[in-house]
This record gives C-alpha cells, sequence and structure tokens, in this order.
C-alpha cells in the first residue's frame, strides 16, 4: 500500500473486511492495496474515470444515519447500520469515504460480470488462437474468471474493419476493439494530440482516425500497451513472438536523463519488444516510442567484440595491462560517457585518479523537450558522472578543451569510455597524434585508431545505475548476455585499476558499491541490491549551482527540483 | 470549401453566442450541410479549423448523428416514421406504398438524386400516425389511399425545387 | 360525471384564432406572470415552485423545486438553464404542440425559471425534426427580446438573460439531461457518469445547470399565477397540476388530452372515444416506449404508499405518476400507446427494441451490446426463426442491462422485454410453434387494419 506518511487514513470495508486507505482513494486502487483484483477494462490509474466497461460493478453500502438527527443507525449488534445502493455501482467511479463497503464476490456481482463478459464476446471474433495479444488479453483473462464457458449467440456478428493501420507503428483490429477508449483518452489527456476518436453509434461504434491523418506522435505505442484486449498491437513486434515466450527484465531507458523505468522483453538472448515499467515518480505508465527502438541498436554491424592491441586481437588481462601501461607513461586525458553506469564512470574516476588525476570530460548530447518524458538531455547519466567525481561541470557536446590541449602537446594519451572522439568534434589529424585506450561497444573511428581496444557491453547487456535527472538512483538488469567472450565493461576497469594501484578490487558489483558508499557522501551505506524498485532519490546539495538545461516534464520541475536541494 | 455568403454570415454571428466556442459545432454542421447538401471531409475540417477543434472531434458527430450526411441526399428528403405508435396504425404499409409509387426502395436515394426515402424512428407525432416527413413538412395520418397524393407532392417538389431544401 | 379536460397549458393551443406571434400571446394575458415574477424575489419564486409540487414532465417525474434546490449557488461559476425540447420517447409528442402552437407560453416560463435562479443564459435543445418548431421559437425569442421579455435588463428589473435555440441531429439519447449537455458543449452525446456529473453542481461547462421540459417549464408560469399553493391543489397529492397525456395507437380519438384525475378507462373510452369499432382493449403502454406494458385483462393489486389497498382492473388505473406506479409501470412521458387485439405483441416488441437498438449512444457495455441483441433476436423470432429457448434468452439478456448501465437507457432494453414477455409470454412461445411453418425474410412489422 502506498501511503505518505502522516497522511490520515480513513477505514473502508472490502468484502466485510477493514481496509485502511486515504479519503478518496480510488475503490479498484483500494481493493488492489488489500490484495484484491475488481476487474476492469476502461479504468486506469493514469487516466480520467470513463467508466463505459461496467465490468467493475460491485455492491455499494453506507452507514446509514437518522433522517432527522444526523444520528447513525445502528444494527443489533450496535454497528452501523448499511444502506445498501438498490443497484449495483462502478468501483472505478467510487472514491473511498468514511464506513464505505463493498461487495465484490457477491452472488449480485458475479452476475453483473457474467453479464458484461458476455456481452463483450458476443460481437468479438474469440479467434484467440490467432490472436497476437493472446497470452497478455483482459478479455482472455476474464473470460476464464468470470465468463460463461459457452455462447448462446446465434445471430450475425457486427462486421467491422480489420487490419486497420492508425499510424506507422499501430495497427488497429476494431472487431476486437470493446470500445473502453483508454486509447483515445490517453492520446486526449497525455500527449494532448487529438487524432482517435469513435465513430457511429451503438453497437456500430468504431475506433478510429480521422481519414488523412494519423496516430503517429511518440507515444502511440502506449495505446499497444493500455489496450486491454488484441485491438491495437505495435507492428514492430505483432506476431514476433508469443509473450508467454518472453522474459521481461527491469531496465532503465537510455533515450534522456528523465531515466524511463522499463521491461526488456526477450527470449534466448534476442530482444523483441521494451515497455514501460510503472514509476509513478518518473514516468507514471508510459514511454516515448523512440525509446521503444532503441535495442534495434544491438542489431548494427558496428559491434566491437574483440580485445585488441594495435589492431591484434588478445585477451581481456592482456589489454588491461597495455591499457595502464600506457596510462602510467603519458599525459593522460580522460573521455567518459553520459551513457556509462554509475560505476563504470566511478571506476574511471578511480583510474583517473590512480594515473595523475588527468583532465576529463563528459560528451554533451541535447535535444529538443517534450515536455513529457524526452528530455533536453539526452545522456541519461550526466548526474551519475557528477556523482562519481568525474566531472564537476557540465559537458558540451563537443570537446574543443581537448583538443586544444592536444593541440598544445599538453596531452598525448586519451581514455576514452564509450564515445567518439571524432563525432565528439576532434579531427582525424588529432587523433593520429595521440595513444588512445578505447573502450565501447561500437566500432568506430575511435576504435580504429585506439593503440588498445576493449569491447563494451551495451546497457541490454549490463547491470548498473543510472541517475537521472531528479537525482534518482535507478538501477537496470542484464535482459541479454553480451557477445561471447566480452567482458562486463567494469570487470575491465577494475583489472585496469587493479594493475595502476594494486588495491586488489574485486570485479564485483557488490564490492564497487563497497567502495562507492564509503567514498561517495551521497551513498554512504546504500547496496546495489538495496536500491528500490522505483529508485532512490539521493542528495543534490553539492550541485545545485549547476546550470542544467533540462525544463520540465511529467514529474520533474527544475525550480521544485532546486528548492528541494535547497538552492 | 466555397460557402454561400449568406451561410457564412450566419456561422460568423452563431459562434460567438455560445460562451464555449465547441459548442457551435452542431448549428455549424446544420449551416454547412444545409449550404452543401451533405458533410464533405473538406466541410470537416473547415469546421474543426473555425472551432479550433481537431477533425475527429467533428468527425465524431458528424457520424453519430443520423441527420449528419457524408453523401448527398436527394432533392427531397423522405422520411417515414417507423416507430410503435404509427406502426400500429399501419406506417409499414405507407412506406411500402409511397416506395412503389415513387419507384424507389426505401432507405436508398433515388439514382437520379431527385428523392431520399428512409424510415425514421419516433418523430414525435404519434397521435396523428402514420406520419411522414417531407423535407421541413409533415403529413399526418396518412393512410394508403392518401400515399399517391403524396408521391404527387413530393414530385411536385422535385421539379419545383433545384436545391435540396434546408433552411434552417 | 363524464371525464373532461382541465386545460391549462393547451388553453388556446386548439383555437383556430390563436397564433403563434407575441401580440395574440400578449392578448391572452401572457407574459403577466413574468411580470408578476420580476417583482419577487428569486427565492419566493422558488419556494412557490417548491410548494407547487411540481414534478418534472420529462420522464422521471422528479419535484421541480428540489431539483432547483440543488443547485450550486455559491460556486461563484454561472448557473445554466436549458429547455430540453428533444421530446423523443415513443408515444410522446405533447412538447411538439406547445413549441408549435404556443411557444411564447415556453419562454415566459423559461424566463421566470432562469430568473428565478439567476440564470446567465439559456437554451432550448429542440430535436432536428422539429425545423418549423425552431423557426418558431426563434421567432418567438426575436418577438420577445424586442418588448424586453428575454434578453439585458427584463421589464426593467436589471436581470438579463438571452435564450439560444439549439438543434439536436437525431439523437434519442440527447434526451438524458447529461449526454444534452455534453451535446450541447459540442461532444459526442455520451451520458455523464454519476457521481460526479450532476448537472445541479457540474452541468454545462461543468457549472450548476438546470435541465428542464418543455411542460415542466410552461407550468412555472401558471405556477407564479396562481401561486404554489393553489397549484398544488390540482389534481391527486403528490400529483399536482394537470397532465398532458399523449394517446396513440387503436382508440378512435387519439392526440393530447390534458387532465387533472382521470382514470386508464376514463381516458381511452370518454376522452378517446373508446376503442375502434369491434376491437377490444388488450394492452396499454402508458408512459412512452420504455415504460413496462399493461395488459387488459390482469388485475393490479397492492398497497399505496399511504397504505390504501388497491384492486384494480386496468380502467381503474389513476392516470397520474403514482397510479400508474402503484400498476408495476411508470407514467413516464405520459406518451400512452393503446394497443387492440390486433396486435401481435412480439412485433411489438421487435419493434421497440429496434427503436431503441437504433438509439442506443453505445457507450457502455450492456446497453450498447444488449439492445442490439434483444433487437436480433425479437426480429428472428417475427421473421420464423424463433426457438423454445429464445423466451428465457431474452429476459435473461434484458436482466443484465437495466440498472447497469450508466444512464437509465438500459431500462429501455430491460423493462419492454421483462414486461411484454412476463405478460404476454404465450405469444412468444407460439412464435417457436410457428416457425418451422414459415419462411421468415428477416423483417417484422405489425399485423394492421
Amino acid at each position: 500500500m502506498s501511503q505518505k506518511t502522516g497522511e490520515k487514513l480513513i477505514s473502508v470495508f472490502i468484502d466485510d473486511e477493514e481496509v485502511r486507505v486515504p479519503p478518496g482513494t480510488n475503490m479498484i486502487e483500494a481493493a488492489a492495496s488489500f490484495g484484491k483484483e475488481i476487474p476492469h477494462y476502461c479504468y486506469h490509474p493514469k487516466l480520467t474515470v470513463a467508466g463505459n466497461c461496467r465490468m467493475c460493478l460491485v455492491e455499494l453500502g453506507m452507514p446509514g444515519r437518522d433522517r432527522a438527527t444526523g444520528e447513525p443507525l445502528l444494527d443489533e449488534g450496535g454497528n452501523p447500520k448499511i444502506m445498501w445502493m438498490p443497484g449495483p455501482a462502478i468501483a472505478c467511479g467510487t472514491n473511498a469515504a468514511p464506513g464505505m463497503h463493498i461487495k465484490t464476490e457477491s452472488d449480485v456481482v458475479k452476475k453483473c460480470r457474467n453479464g458484461v463478459m458476455e456481452f463483450l464476446l458476443i460481437n468479438h471474433p474469440l479467434d484467440c488462437p490467432i490472436c497476437d495479444q493472446a497470452g497478455e488479453c483482459h478479455l482472455q483473462e476474464y473470460a476464464t474468471d468470470y465468463g460463461r464457458g459457452y455462447s448462446r449467440f446465434i445471430e450475425e456478428k457486427v462486421v467491422k474493419p480489420k487490419r486497420t493501420r492508425l499510424g506507422p507503428r499501430v495497427m488497429l483490429d476494431d472487431e476486437r476493439c470493446i470500445l473502453c477508449s483508454r486509447c483515445i483518452r490517453f492520446c486526449n489527456e497525455i500527449v494532448e494530440d487529438e487524432v482517435l476518436g469513435f465513430i457511429d453509434r451503438g453497437s456500430h461504434s468504431t475506433l478510429t482516425c480521422f481519414p488523412g491523418r494519423q496516430l503517429e506522435n511518440n507515444y502511440s505505442l502506449n495505446t499497444v500497451d493500455i489496450c486491454p484486449v488484441g485491438a491495437l498491437t505495435s507492428m514492430d513486434f505483432r506476431f514476433k513472438m508469443r509473450v508467454w515466450f518472453l522474459s521481461e527484465t527491469p531496465s532503465i531507458c537510455t533515450e534522456s536523463s528523465v531515466g524511463v523505468n522499463t521491461l526488456v522483453g526477450s527470449r534466448e538472448g534476442k530482444i523483441y519488444r521494451i515497455t514501460p515499467r510503472r514509476n509513478d515518480e518518473v514516468n507514471d505508465t508510459w514511454m516515448s516510442d523512440s525509446g521503444r527502438l532503441l535495442y534495434r541498436e544491438l542489431e548494427k554491424a558496428d559491434r566491437l567484440t574483440q580485445y585488441s592491441i594495435d589492431g591484434k586481437a588478445t585477451l581481456p588481462d592482456g589489454a588491461a595491462k597495455e591499457a595502464a601501461d600506457i596510462m602510467r607513461k603519458g599525459k593522460c586525458a580522460f573521455v567518459g560517457s553520459g551513457r556509462s553506469s554509475l560505476e563504470e564512470q566511478f571506476l574511471l574516476q578511480k583510474i583517473r585518479r590512480a594515473c595523475g588525476n588527468g583532465p576529463a570530460w563528459l560528451v554533451g548530447r541535447t535535444g529538443a523537450e517534450d515536455e513529457l518524458l524526452i528530455s533536453a538531455d539526452r545522456n541519461p547519466n550526466l548526474r551519475g558522472a557528477l556523482v562519481s567525481g568525474l566531472i564537476d561541470r557540465l559537458p558540451q557536446a563537443r570537446l574543443t578543451e581537448l583538443s586544444e590541449q592536444i593541440d598544445a602537446d599538453a596531452v598525448d594519451t586519451i581514455v576514452v569510455w564509450g564515445e567518439d572522439l571524432l563525432e565528439a568534434g576532434l579531427t582525424e589529424e588529432q587523433l593520429e597524434k595521440v595513444t588512445i585506450v578505447y573502450c565501447g561497444y561500437r566500432d568506430n573511428a575511435t576504435a580504429a585508431h585506439a593503440k588498445v581496444g576493449i569491447p563494451g557491453l551495451s546497457v541490454f547487456e549490463n547491470r548498473g545505475c543510472f541517475i537521472n535527472q531528479q537525482f534518482r538512483l535507478q538501477s537496470f538488469l542484464a535482459a541479454v548476455p553480451g557477445p561471447e567472450g566480452v567482458l562486463p565493461d567494469v570487470a575491465l576497469l577494475v583489472r585496469i585499476l587493479n594493475e595502476l594501484d594494486g588495491e586488489g578490487v574485486r570485479p564485483r558489483i557488490e564490492s564497487i558499491w563497497q567502495l562507492m558508499s564509503d567514498e561517495i557522501e551521497s551513498l554512504k551505506w546504500m547496496t546495489f541490491a538495496g536500491i528500490p524498485e522505483g529508485g532512490q532519490l539521493i542528495s543534490c546539495e553539492a550541485f545545485k549551482d549547476l546550470p542544467f538545461i533540462e525544463g520540465k516534464s511529467l514529474h520533474y520541475d527544475p525550480e521544485e527540483a532546486l528548492a528541494a536541494a535547497g538552492g | 470549401m466555397k460557402l454561400k455568403s449568406e451561410t457564412c454570415e450566419a456561422i460568423d454571428k452563431l459562434i460567438p453566442q455560445y460562451p464555449v466556442k465547441r459548442s457551435a459545432v452542431l448549428p455549424l454542421l446544420h449551416l454547412v450541410q444545409g449550404d452543401q447538401g451533405y458533410i464533405s471531409s473538406e466541410g470537416i475540417e473547415w469546421i474543426a479549423e473555425k472551432l479550433e477543434l481537431a477533425p475527429i472531434n467533428v468527425y465524431e458527430l458528424v457520424t453519430f448523428y443520423p441527420y449528419f450526411r457524408q453523401e448527398k441526399l436527394g432533392k427531397v428528403h423522405v422520411r417515414v416514421c417507423r416507430t410503435l405508435s404509427c406502426a400500429l396504425v399501419g406506417a409499414y404499409d405507407v412506406a411500402d406504398r409511397l416506395a412503389e409509387a415513387l419507384d424507389c426502395p426505401l432507405n436508398t436515394t433515388k439514382a437520379n438524386g431527385d428523392f431520399t426515402l428512409e424510415y425514421a424512428e419516433c418523430l414525435a407525432s404519434c397521435g396523428s400516425g402514420p406520419v411522414v416527413l417531407v423535407d421541413e413538412d409533415l403529413y399526418e395520418k396518412v393512410c394508403e389511399k392518401d400515399v399517391d397524393g403524396v408521391a404527387d407532392t413530393i414530385l411536385a417538389k422535385v421539379n419545383g425545387s433545384v436545391e435540396n431544401k434546408e433552411t434552417a | 360525471m363524464p371525464a373532461e379536460e382541465r386545460r391549462i397549458i393547451l388553453k388556446h393551443v386548439d383555437d383556430p384564432e390563436y397564433t403563434v406571434d407575441l401580440d395574440c400571446y400578449l392578448r391572452h394575458g401572457g407574459y403577466a406572470a413574468l411580470k408578476q415574477a420580476l417583482a419577487m424575489k428569486p427565492e419566493e419564486i422558488r419556494s412557490e415552485v417548491e410548494a407547487s409540487g411540481l414534478r418534472g414532465r420529462g420522464g422521471a417525474g422528479f419535484p421541480c423545486g428540489m431539483k432547483w434546490k440543488f443547485v450550486d449557488r455559491r460556486s461563484g461559476k454561472p448557473i445554466y438553464l436549458i429547455c430540453n425540447a428533444d421530446e423523443s420517447e415513443p408515444g410522446s409528442f405533447k412538447d411538439r404542440k406547445i413549441i408549435h402552437s404556443d411557444p411564447h407560453q415556453l419562454i415566459e416560463g423559461m424566463m421566470i425559471s432562469a430568473y428565478a435562479n439567476d440564470c446567465v443564459l439559456a437554451f432550448i435543445y429542440i430535436r432536428e425534426e422539429f425545423p418549423k418548431g425552431a423557426r418558431i421559437l426563434e421567432k418567438a425569442i426575436a418577438e420577445a427580446r424586442e418588448q424586453g421579455f428575454v434578453g439585458d435588463d427584463m421589464g426593467g428589473s436589471g436581470y438579463g438573460c438571452n435564450i439560444i435555440v439549439h438543434r439536436g441531429a437525431g439523437a434519442y439519447i440527447c434526451g438524458e439531461e447529461t449526454a444534452l449537455i455534453e451535446s450541447l458543449e459540442g461532444k459526442r452525446p455520451y451520458p455523464r457518469i454519476k457521481p460526479p456529473f450532476y448537472p445541479a453542481t457540474l452541468g454545462l461547462y461543468h457549472c450548476p445547470t438546470i435541465v428542464n421540459n418543455v411542460e415542466t417549464l410552461c407550468n412555472v408560469c401558471h405556477i407564479v399565477a396562481m401561486g404554489g399553493e393553489a397549484y398544488a391543489k390540482i389534481g391527486r397529492p403528490n400529483n399536482s397540476g394537470t397532465r398532458i397525456w399523449c394517446l396513440s395507437g387503436h382508440v378512435q380519438r387519439p392526440g393530447l388530452y390534458e387532465v387533472e384525475k382521470v382514470t386508464i378507462g376514463e381516458m381511452i373510452n370518454e376522452l378517446c372515444g373508446g376503442m375502434r369499432p369491434g376491437r377490444q382493449l388488450k394492452a396499454v403502454i402508458p408512459g412512452g416506449g420504455t415504460m413496462k406494458i399493461l395488459r387488459a385483462d390482469e388485475r393490479f393489486q397492492g398497497k399505496l404508499p399511504d397504505g390504501t389497498e388497491f384492486d384494480w382492473a386496468i380502467d381503474d388505473i389513476p392516470l397520474d405518476f403514482d397510479g400508474v406506479a402503484a400498476a408495476g409501470s411508470q407514467s413516464g412521458s405520459a406518451g400512452m400507446m393503446v394497443l387492440d387485439d390486433t396486435t401481435d405483441i412480439p412485433e411489438a416488441l421487435a419493434n421497440i427494441n429496434a427503436f431503441y437498438a437504433h438509439e442506443s449512444c453505445g457507450q457502455c457495455t450492456p446497453c450498447r451490446e444488449g439492445s442490439l441483441w434483444v433487437k436480433q433476436i425479437t426480429q428472428r423470432m417475427c421473421s420464423g426463426g424463433a426457438r423454445k429457448e429464445d423466451v428465457d434468452l431474452l429476459l435473461s439478456i434484458a436482466g443484465e442491462v437495466g440498472g447497469r448501465t450508466i444512464c437509465p437507457f438500459g431500462f429501455s432494453i430491460t423493462w419492454p422485454v421483462e414486461s411484454y414477455i412476463g405478460k404476454f409470454r404465450e405469444e412468444f412461445e407460439a412464435k417457436a410453434d410457428q416457425a418451422e411453418n414459415e419462411n421468415g425474410n428477416g423483417e417484422h412489422r405489425l399485423i394492421e387494419r
């Protein structure tokens, strides 16, 4: 049960059992907090209440009061007398009030659900075996739980359009649609892009776009997630994999500093889809379409898979030793990445300190923000680089200072973790001029110039943490294995570090966290395993004077963040 | 979309009457259908723009209300009430006879566009059924023997007026 | 004493000399009540209306005074008045007459009600099928505005209110007040969920709103003119005022009858001149298509709210809210359909079911799917495809709709099916027996003439 401390709670009674909830709690949520599911289709916790599916009908009663005196009525036992409403009421449209009673398992309620299920199914194609929603279809699930089990319908079904392309990513089958209006409400209320609507009326009502318009906003695939049935499907995912074969790994979207919580669905080492994971403090239940397609990065051919020295294959240990040797000798500069995990940034910072505390930069990435779930800062973990101490300023998109220092011969060695120097503004000539240790999962121009090449892992193959724009520490796990023979980035970082200072850090994430919590004040007492599912806010006090570029987004307001930091 | 100047005037006069612009969508649909004879896709977009709505908001209404048409109606719109009170006193037979007399099946528009003959749901004149609404004129207590007369009136209207009569 | 009409609302409409123009209305004493009202305090008018016991004439019979009392007057938001002139219940045609023959009476009633409730703007939502009515109203409003009965500073009172005539476009659901409000807001007319969207607090544009029927608003004129207490003495207690009954079907003289205290028998046999020659009364649908049918040969027994026991034949049923309710149906919008012995009850049900399937807005599941399903079944039954199990299937489906939907429309599916089958089950079962011998074409029509 999610309760803020100090909030006044009231008692409501669900099937005669008392539940304490904040006043006004939606009764579907109240029941859920008590472990009781009230079946529903149209209700969605993040959208306005429509009340149209009628699946959540319950019996509703309130303690009676004497009309004349206003005194509570009592039964023989001296308990409040409950005045039951004559007909059932929708739980989704009912807000908890003191003493409220609902019945969710009575015969009346069972009959209601049975009736609604039958109505929803009479004009439904009933072709689950060829429907891509099978396995995560509420119609299917509730039919099993509350349905009649056989059909009494012998009339002709209403015919509606099949396979309508609503937009570049979303396909609609109107015969499967139960007209719950979740998708319409999502577009209108969350994205404010009014493209979907119902046309015609009665049983002929049909979901559609205005002819010539498309559902093409960057959040269109959320309609697929919230469609309780198989009406809306993702063109990227449909018919590629049965959902019951997918294993789902919690991850964090790297699209921007918002840090959208995700689930990565994979089977046998291959990713099939990314869906949002609910986090009421970050992304609610939503994510962008563009973020969902980031897994395709893995399918690109430019993957670096070989440890190398001077272009010749070597083993991880050899690469680490060579890298350490180079760093020890040179005038060393460091280029870290806002896409690396906090653990990687921390280890890179320790390496930097171990070999002379040379200058370090991060490559800045910015883009237009959408005030929803894509922020202006396109690095998912800029805050991590600050917290780890790798940088103490905000990054620029181009490494101008580094470029000047190369030209001035102030730097002759560059350790690059996960970035491409050419992309970040250096020239081929400058790359020729210096010795490069490169780690990354991309085989790019920097890799081509590297003395030591170290293959890295993508976020989908790795585990670790990012710190988002709110200074919320969020962890992600590996959904799929990396290429054969490629070790996690931290394993190489630890090897290099041990070469340099001989401390003998073990390449386990727990050990790294031990170090971090010792060395970083805002991470004190924390462990990797101890990071809660919804992330953990850490102190941003030390950085409140930095001019972060993010504007408002769904759950972030820069001014509030500043105020919270005591700024 | 080219609207008659009096339609445009009426529209511009009408919108500010409403506390909220969107409320003018039904009146605008009436005016545009009156002007054009139907509501085209272009008409929907025009109204949407006029009222700062998304076209889907207008499209949802055009398809909900049976009075609004996305295809041109016949020059004369004939509606025979088929609901219980009229049916009890012979509306179906009247409808059949009218279809015969006009040589036009029910719920269709005559191929030459002369008229549209349809069933209508309750026209709220149950005490004088069967009733037939010819454009704006209500014919009451129409017996089978009256049908030919009504049909003649309809045909005369077709010949007498060039455009569809919707002047509300 | 033979039954007779008592015409208050319809006093002049059948007078061939009576026209819709303002002069005629003024000659007949029009707008005197408005002048009288403007000299009163708004709350005084409200208490007169409350004292009158006036119950809404649109269908539910909710006390008008109480409806006005619920209006949130402290929200600081503007209050709107809407006249529901979307008369669409099969069998009801009284509002048509008032609008087409006596528009100023409605306008006067509206302006009194608007003043009494401090409304900033009033609307008449009129169904599309009354195009002439809409024009008559617009013209009448313009005349009244010119004379200061509508618009700014009415009669020098400092109070002002305008009326907008807003035309529907063919949707029965717009008669449901929250659907009407959605329609008036320019949205799909989907009824709103209650709670929280009670018009008195969250109505038009989420402001407090009063929605009253045409006849109800006309009554307000007469309540102000004669005083609430005097009005309350008309009719039986709790059923005050006259009621305009809309008679249709198989009676000799169908039409409108404004009455005070009559029974169904008096209405049919005296006022309407009885059944057609040689025909017997078979059934009565007393309050519009939604309401439960009453069978001519059944007895109606029970106890009235005041404790009196009754045992009525159909002819004895008092024609008012409580009388019809006591007989197990409702007076609804007073659209009374009279069916004689030529009527095929299953076909009548098929007809009614077809209407509601056509008019279901489709917002919520039970009504959307149930309305079409019962239509399909009754249609099949009436065209040679009836099965024995269809009768109980219909009852079962009907039981799954009413009371489980967003708006009361659900009862329009449930009540006809339950009552027609409940009272004429043998006719439905006979359809199954005949089925083998017939070859239906899928179309159903009523045997007539």
